[in-house]
Formats: structure tokens, C-alpha cells, sequence
């Protein structure tokens, strides 16, 4: 079974995920901020990160630039789903490494579409 | 809505566009011609047909049998056939003609345009391979309002987010409010028309590549085989139709074949190499 850690500071969009990725096979992990999910990434890599942007304590972005910083063997696919529509925010995601960028609200389709052009479905 | 009515409306759309309608589909004319009955300031779907027998309105049939078309589409719709567009199609048919020849490309019944500017994209992205030879993309469908919005090449973020990838996006689109609207480049590649696949089709030229996807499904078999026949027509002796993921020509055509491995894509027959093994 495929691996991902849901990170978002809402809990009704981390099971709204969650629900959505279970039903697509996935064992799923949650952090509600970023530093929980460094440390969720430290303890196990997971094959994928659902990530928020604005977030207490860390945000998206911030955790995404030190996740690509450790030592790993393998990173895992990172896909940014976020209210932060605008070009010049997809611009710096992709730049620290994202691989995909979910525009909010979205829709379950949309994350599927999504997971089948990283190769995850 | 009674029967006659209903017999009446799927017999005009039947001829206006190959759309079979039988009769389990009510609710879809119901769902469909409802709101147009009310902008027409008429009763009910009884009063629109009233409408349409008593005087000749040009205008309502073709906007009823517009409304009656499903225009679903998405970019890069099913992956694989722009997939084998760039790996294989696009790199044999570029080494078979001279440089000079301009590579042309039908996208039949093409919607909102999702799958015209999905190849073209596909095209820019392999600009090496094409090295500046000319390329025209035609792209029909029988909407009116849907051309339209094909030209305008101004889409919701839904609607980008289905099936384009980021790195497409961010590269070949610019942002406008909510929207996004499609390059310039891009457009200039494509032009749209209308055109009803019910019509003669040597009129659009001929053709090395044609789409012609998740169209089919809504025509009956008699339909079906006079719209491969006229594909047929214009297509390039070396040059190959797709269809939809769940469309097939076996059994319809006689003209084409399928292209050994690629499931969904077609080819006049004889056009192939020979069998190399046996
Ligand atoms: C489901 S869309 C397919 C769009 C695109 N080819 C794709 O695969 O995503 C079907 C389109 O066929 C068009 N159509 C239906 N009957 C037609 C006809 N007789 N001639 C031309 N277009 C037709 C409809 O207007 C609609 O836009």
C-alpha cells in the first residue's frame, strides 16, 4: 500500500483528504503545521505529501525547502494543495521543489487527475 | 413530455447531428431543453415543439440541437494518446516528409478546445523534433458556443487543473483573475471552425493526424461508418485517426485498421510495414 502525509492546519480538510485517499488505496498519515510533518518525514518518508500552504508555526513552503534538505534515500512526491491561487506563489513551489499544485477549493477529481501524472495512481 | 414530442425532437437531432437519443434519454432532452423553453419565454418543452412546428425558426432548432450535445472535455484527456502522439506518431511521420511539407492535425468535434491546445502544447514541447516546420491544427465542432469559447482560450482554474500539469501550465498560460488564459503562440497555432461530422469533410483538407475522440459514442452505427468513411477520405496514405478510450471502429470500416500494439489508434489499411517476422 502507498504512503502519504496529509499536512493541514484544518482538521475537516485533513479528513476530507484523508477519506479521498483512503478510498484511492492510500495509507495515510496527518500533521497539522509543518514542523510535525518534518518530523512525521523523519521518522518514515512517505511516497507522498499532500501539503498546505499557510499553516502555524511552519508553513508549506518552509517545510518543503528543509524537506528537500535531508539526507535521504528517497523523497517523496510533493503536491502543494492550497488556497494560494496566484502564479507568483506556484512559481516559488515548483522552485523548492514541488511537483504538483492543487488550486483550493478542490476536488476529488482534480486529486486523482493529479496523482495519476506524478505516476502515483 | 409526450411521446410525440419526444419522437419529434430526437428525429430532428438525429438528422441535425447524428446524436441517437432513445427513449430511456427523456430526462436528458427534459434536463436539456427546459431552460431553453424558458428563455424563449415558452410554456414548457410541448410548447417549444409547438413553437418549432408552426413557424420555420433556424435559430431555435440549432440551438436545440446544440443544447442536446454533451461538450465534456479535458486537457490531455486519457494521457496516452499525446503520449504516442510525441514518442511515436509525431516522430515517424516527421521522417517521412520533407521538411518543407506542413504537418497538419484535425481535432474533430473538438469542444471547448482542451484537446486542440493539448497538442499543440505537445507540438511546442518537441519543437526540436518538429525543426521548424509548419504546422496547422484545425480544429471543428458543431457548437457554436463552444467555438467560441475554444477561440477565446480563457479557462476556469477547474478546468486547468484537470489534466494539465503544472509546469505545462505555468508555461504556457497567463493568469486573469480566476481564469487562465491560454498564449498567444498557442492560439495562433490552432484555427477553429464549424463543422458538422454529419457533412462532407474534404472541404477541411487532408489530414496526416486526426483526432476524433468521444464523438463516435453518441452516433448509432450507421452514423459511425459514414463519419470513418469520410475521416477516411482525408486522411494522409501514412497517416492515422485516434479515437476515444472507449471508442472502436472494428467492424465498421473497411478502409482502416488498427495499428498493431496501439490500442485506439487506427491507419488506412495496407498503409503499414509489412509484417517483418513470418
Ligand atoms: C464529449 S465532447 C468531446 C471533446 C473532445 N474531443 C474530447 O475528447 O475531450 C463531444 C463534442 O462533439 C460535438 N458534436 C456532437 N455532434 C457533432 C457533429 N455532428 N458534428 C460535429 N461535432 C459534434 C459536441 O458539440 C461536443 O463538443
Amino acid at each position: 500500500m502507498r504512503t502519504c502525509l496529509i499536512v493541514d492546519d484544518s482538521r475537516v480538510v485533513r479528513t476530507v483528504a484523508r477519506r479521498i485517499l483512503e478510498e484511492l488505496q492510500f495509507a495515510s498519515r496527518e500533521a497539522g503545521d509543518g514542523q510535525a510533518a518534518l518530523a512525521a518525514c523523519q521518522e518514515e518518508i512517505p511516497d507522498f505529501v499532500l501539503l498546505d500552504w499557510n499553516m502555524p508555526v511552519m508553513n508549506g513552503l518552509d517545510f518543503l525547502r528543509a524537506l528537500r534538505q535531508l539526507p535521504s534515500v528517497r523523497q517523496p512526491i510533493v503536491i502543494f494543495c492550497t488556497t494560494e491561487n496566484d502564479i507568483n506563489h506556484i512559481q516559488q513551489a515548483i522552485e523548492a521543489g514541488a511537483d504538483e499544485y492543487i488550486m483550493k477549493p478542490f476536488a476529488s477529481d482534480v486529486l486523482q487527475a493529479k496523482l495519476v501524472q506524478v505516476g502515483l495512481l | 413530455m409526450q411521446a410525440a414530442d419526444f419522437q419529434f425532437l430526437s428525429a430532428l437531432i438525429k438528422e441535425r447531428s447524428g446524436i441517437a437519443l432513445s427513449s430511456d434519454k427523456t430526462y436528458l432532452l427534459e434536463n436539456r431543453l427546459g431552460p431553453l423553453a424558458a428563455q424563449r419565454r415558452l410554456n414548457d418543452i410541448a410548447g417549444l415543439v409547438a413553437r418549432m412546428k408552426s413557424v420555420r425558426d433556424e435559430q431555435l432548432i440549432r440551438d436545440v440541437v446544440e443544447a442536446m450535445t454533451t461538450n465534456e472535455s479535458l486537457f490531455f484527456r486519457d494521457g496516452k494518446p499525446f503520449e504516442l502522439l510525441r514518442t511515436a506518431i509525431l516522430p515517424r511521420i516527421v521522417a517521412a516528409r520533407p521538411k518543407e511539407r506542413p504537418l497538419r492535425i484535425w481535432s474533430a468535434a473538438c469542444s471547448s478546445g482542451q484537446e486542440a491546445y493539448s497538442i499543440a502544447i505537445t507540438l511546442l514541447e518537441e519543437e526540436a523534433l518538429l525543426a521548424g516546420r509548419p504546422v496547422e491544427i484545425v480544429a471543428t465542432d458543431i457548437a457554436t458556443s463552444m467555438l467560441i469559447k475554444a477561440k477565446a482560450g480563457v479557462y476556469s482554474q477547474f478546468e486547468v487543473q484537470r489534466g494539465l500539469p503544472i509546469r505545462l501550465l505555468l508555461k504556457y498560460f497567463t493568469q486573469k483573475g480566476t481564469n487562465w488564459e491560454i498564449a498567444p503562440r498557442l492560439r495562433s497555432m490552432v484555427s477553429f471552425r464549424q463543422h458538422n461530422m454529419l457533412g462532407e469533410c474534404a472541404g477541411l483538407g487532408r489530414f496526416d493526424i486526426v483526432f476524433c475522440r468521444n464523438v463516435l459514442i453518441y452516433f448509432d452505427e450507421p452514423t459511425k461508418k459514414g463519419v470513418i468513411e469520410r475521416i477516411a477520405q482525408v486522411l494522409a496514405p501514412d497517416g492515422v485517426l485516434l479515437l476515444g478510450a472507449v471508442e472502436t471502429i472494428i467492424g465498421l470500416s473497411t478502409r482502416l485498421e488498427i495499428v498493431p500494439g496501439a490500442a485506439g489508434i487506427y491507419r488506412p489499411v495496407g498503409s503499414g510495414p509489412r509484417a517483418a517476422v513470418a
